[in-house]
């Protein structure tokens, strides 16, 4: 199951390479890993999406995240009201006679054009996963180039 | 950040050594190099901290182990960088998973050089980052005092374990006139962790409506220093008792509650009662997978009460109900100074004490070999059950946890987590370090023994009387029992058909040294072990010669082989006779 893991981190170094060795140990695949400084310059904010095979498991996982010296604050935000958005970029093969079908198929999603030129258009998305997936599939038969995503960050609610 | 003026100018290294002294440190164990030069110079005239020299960094970290183990101080260990550092990874990780406050300098290369693989580099932070509570690399000469005493401080308190100092060569030479405020600063690390008063009323409630309570006491108890509070807390319910193997000592084996060792070469009583109980109370054991080595199958019908100060254990091998974290001590005080529950365990107590006498650890007697349980057996009685044994790692580690009359906290020194092969020698030369006054002795095997004998040449030079007992089975025993029982008796590269003559190695180091192989007098000649000088006493055993009983890696705690019967009743399990009067 995915979990979606949020944590405070001192923001030294090597801090991340502890905390997803822990995960290593383990055997959890990270599906995405997102991270920056937050409004205390010292502190680093992580999101970690993680697929594990129980809650008992992530429950456990999460206790021994804590254990790390460096580690101030670790919790599974999944079912708890959240935010959570991640940034794509695709650059999608648009030759000129294709150019205005894709549009009209993205349109919905509210992208942003970043980028054009002839043959190609880079495109930006926000959202939560789902919506970038499914923008994915729309584009994937156009072709696409390149494609680069952040990753989710997101926190609880309220 | 705060500055604090010097009234001299230090160099990093005065600034280790004066810190370390500040802190208490009076001895550490180490192997010089390039790295740690300046260091070492530093040492070179430094008063009030001995160093003990060891013959391979392997040695100086279970030379430190043995020291912190028996004592329950920091152990502290010096080492150069690149080859140095790697060869304390061993004895860091042993540590690690049996819990023991180790303090680790490893050398580094100067600061500029650091990831150019210069010369004798190992990224040692990256190496240890898994194997240790935490580790750091000083960047800045000015934070040496303070990143020291926070080392000390992580080291010792909340679950014990090993941190390790990454020294740059140039971070240890450079000379300040000032530091930087060497106050802890650790806002989120908890070492005291206060018991939650609901949980434990909810344990003694549980304890009220059970009638087949068992206490598991694990090397938990020897931390927290709770040895009085267990013992009280036992006598006050009358629960029966199953060591684990860091738990020896903990309640002496002559306590009649006391079932002994429990898990895959623990006692008939002590598994039995871990799968007849309809409630365990485990303080301060892990549920290691030798305790427990079928967790989906481990306690089925009991509830679950665990104590520990780390909440990552809590739940991590066995599904528990009432899970607390705590430091022992605290927990237990309070048990013991509140009300009385009412329990009734009469009819269990006397059935799980019934199985005691009925199956104790048991092995007949040959004419042709020594047998290594009586060899222990008497040394238990020589030494009146009060010397501080050490062990290496194999069948005479399994044979001394089950014959040795244990009585005292801190009593057994052994690798229990990591089970590391060359563990005893320095260990037992640390263990008498830290206690000068105790008798201290190690049983190490052939196999073992050659991992590590090179730390013999300590025992004439710091005068380190220690009696080192070679149980010679002229093979690696465990392996071999192993491939005896699940491998169709192929002995595959696990006996030694060429050794070298250990009489003479002994005597190359100086030491008084003598072989027994004739059991009719050896009773008598082990009264050497009196002797207050270091001894290595080799005793011939068979070959053949097998640790019981033994619950098979992955069986149920009552799925256990080879148990003989003081009554004459069939063993339970089909282990050939052969096998077991090997
Ligand atoms: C460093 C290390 N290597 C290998 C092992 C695997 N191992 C466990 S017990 C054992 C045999 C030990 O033989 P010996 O030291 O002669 O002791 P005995 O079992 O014969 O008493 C081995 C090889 C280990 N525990 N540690």
């Amino acid at each position: 199951m995915r979990r979606m893991i949020i944590a405070r981190l001192h923001n030294v170094t090597g801090i991340l390479n502890r905390f997803t060795a822990v995960l290593n140990r383990r055997q959890v695949n990270i599906i995405s890993i997102s991270a920056g400084v937050t409004e205390n310059q010292e502190l680093t904010h992580t999101t970690f999406v993680v697929e594990v095979d129980s809650l008992g498991e992530i429950e456990q996982i999460i206790k021994q995240l804590n254990r790390l010296i460096d580690v101030i604050e670790v919790a599974d935000i999944t079912d708890l009201p959240h935010v959570a958005r991640e940034v794509v970029l695709i650059k999608v093969s648009a030759p000129p006679e294709r150019r205005a079908e894709i549009f009209t198929m993205i349109d919905p999603f509210r992208v942003n054009v970043v980028d054009v030129n002839r043959e190609n258009v880079t495109i930006q998305l926000t959202g939560d996963s789902d919506k970038i997936d499914a923008l994915i599939d729309i584009l994937i038969p156009y072709g696409i180039i390149r494609m680069a995503r952040t990753g989710s960050a997101g926190f609880e609610r309220g | 950040m705060k500055k604090i003026k010097l009234k001299t100018a230090k160099s990093g290294s005065q600034l280790v050594l004066e810190t370390l002294k500040d802190l208490g440190v009076d001895i550490i164990f180490g192997y010089p190099g390039g790295a740690m030069l300046p260091l070492y110079d530093a040492i070179h005239g430094f008063e009030g901290i001995q160093h003990i020299l060891a013959r391979h960094e392997q040695g100086a970290v279970h030379e430190a182990e043995g020291y912190a183990k028996s004592s329950g101080k920091v152990g502290v260990v010096v080492v150069t960088s690149g080859p140095g550092a790697t060869n304390t990874v061993t004895g860091i990780a042993d540590a690690y998973l049996d819990s023991v406050p180790l303090l680790v300098f490893t050398g580094q290369v100067g600061r500029a050089s650091i990831g150019k693989d210069a010369f004798q580099e190992a990224d040692t932070v990256g190496i240890t980052a898994p194997i240790t509570k935490y580790s750091y690399q000083i960047r800045d000469t000015a934070d040496i005092p303070r990143i020291v005493t926070e080392a000390y401080y992580l080291a010792h308190t909340g679950r014990p374990g090993p941190v390790e100092i990454d020294l740059p060569k140039d971070v240890s030479t450079i000379e300040v006139t000032e530091i930087n405020d060497p106050k802890i600063n650790l806002p989120n690390y908890h070492a005291t962790e206060h018991a939650d008063k609901n949980q434990l009323s909810k344990l003694l409630t549980q304890l009220s409506v059970s009638k087949k309570p068992l206490v598991i006491a694990g090397g938990g108890i020897n931390y927290a220093e709770a040895t009085e509070e267990l013992r009280a807390f036992i006598d006050k319910y009358r629960i029966p008792v199953v060591s684990t193997l860091l738990g020896l000592g903990t309640v002496p084996i002559e306590n009649p509650l006391q079932l002994g060792m429990g898990g895959m070469h623990g006692s008939y009583a002590s598994n039995m009662a871990l799968v007849e109980a309809d409630y365990i109370i485990n303080f301060g054991s892990r549920f290691d997978d030798r305790l427990v080595s079928n967790p989906t199958r481990f306690a089925e019908n009991a509830v679950v009460a665990h104590i520990d100060i780390d909440p990552a254990e809590l739940g991590k091998i066995v599904k528990t109900q009432i899970p607390i974290v705590s430091d022992l001590k605290e927990a237990l005080q309070i048990l013991v100074s509140a009300d009385r529950v009412a329990t009734d365990f009469d009819e269990w107590t006397a059935h799980v004490l019934e199985n005691k006498h009925r199956a104790p650890f048991s092995y007949g007697k040959v004419n042709d070999f020594i047998r290594p349980q009586q060899a222990i057996e008497w040394i238990g009685q020589y030494t009146d059950g009060d010397a501080i044994i050490v062990t290496d790692v194999g069948q005479h580690q399994m044979w001394a946890a089950q014959y040795y009359p244990y009585k005292n906290p801190r009593q057994l020194i052994t690798s229990g987590g990591m089970g590391t092969m060359g563990f005893g020698v320095p260990a037992a030369i640390g263990a008498k370090l830290a206690h000068p006054e105790k008798n201290v002795i190690l049983f190490v095997g052939d196999g073992g023994f050659q991992m590590t004998n090179q730390e013999l040449a300590l025992l004439n030079g710091y005068h380190i009387p220690i009696k080192v007992v070679l149980v010679n089975n002229h093979s690696l025993g465990m392996v071999r029992q192993w491939q005896e029982s699940f491998y169709d008796e192929r002995r595959s590269q696990s006996v030694f058909d060429a050794e070298p003559n250990f009489q003479l190695l002994a005597e190359a180091y100086g030491i008084k040294h003598l072989k027994l192989e004739d059991p009719t007098t050896l009773s008598e000649e082990l009264k050497v072990l009196s002797e207050d000088v270091p001894m290595l006493i080799e005793i011939n055993i068979s070959q053949a010669e097998q640790v019981l009983p033994m619950v098979p890696a992955g069986a149920h705690n009552d799925e256990i082989l080879g148990v003989y019967f003081t009554d004459g009743t069939d063993a339970i399990t089909g282990a050939s006779e052969e096998v077991n009067h090997a």
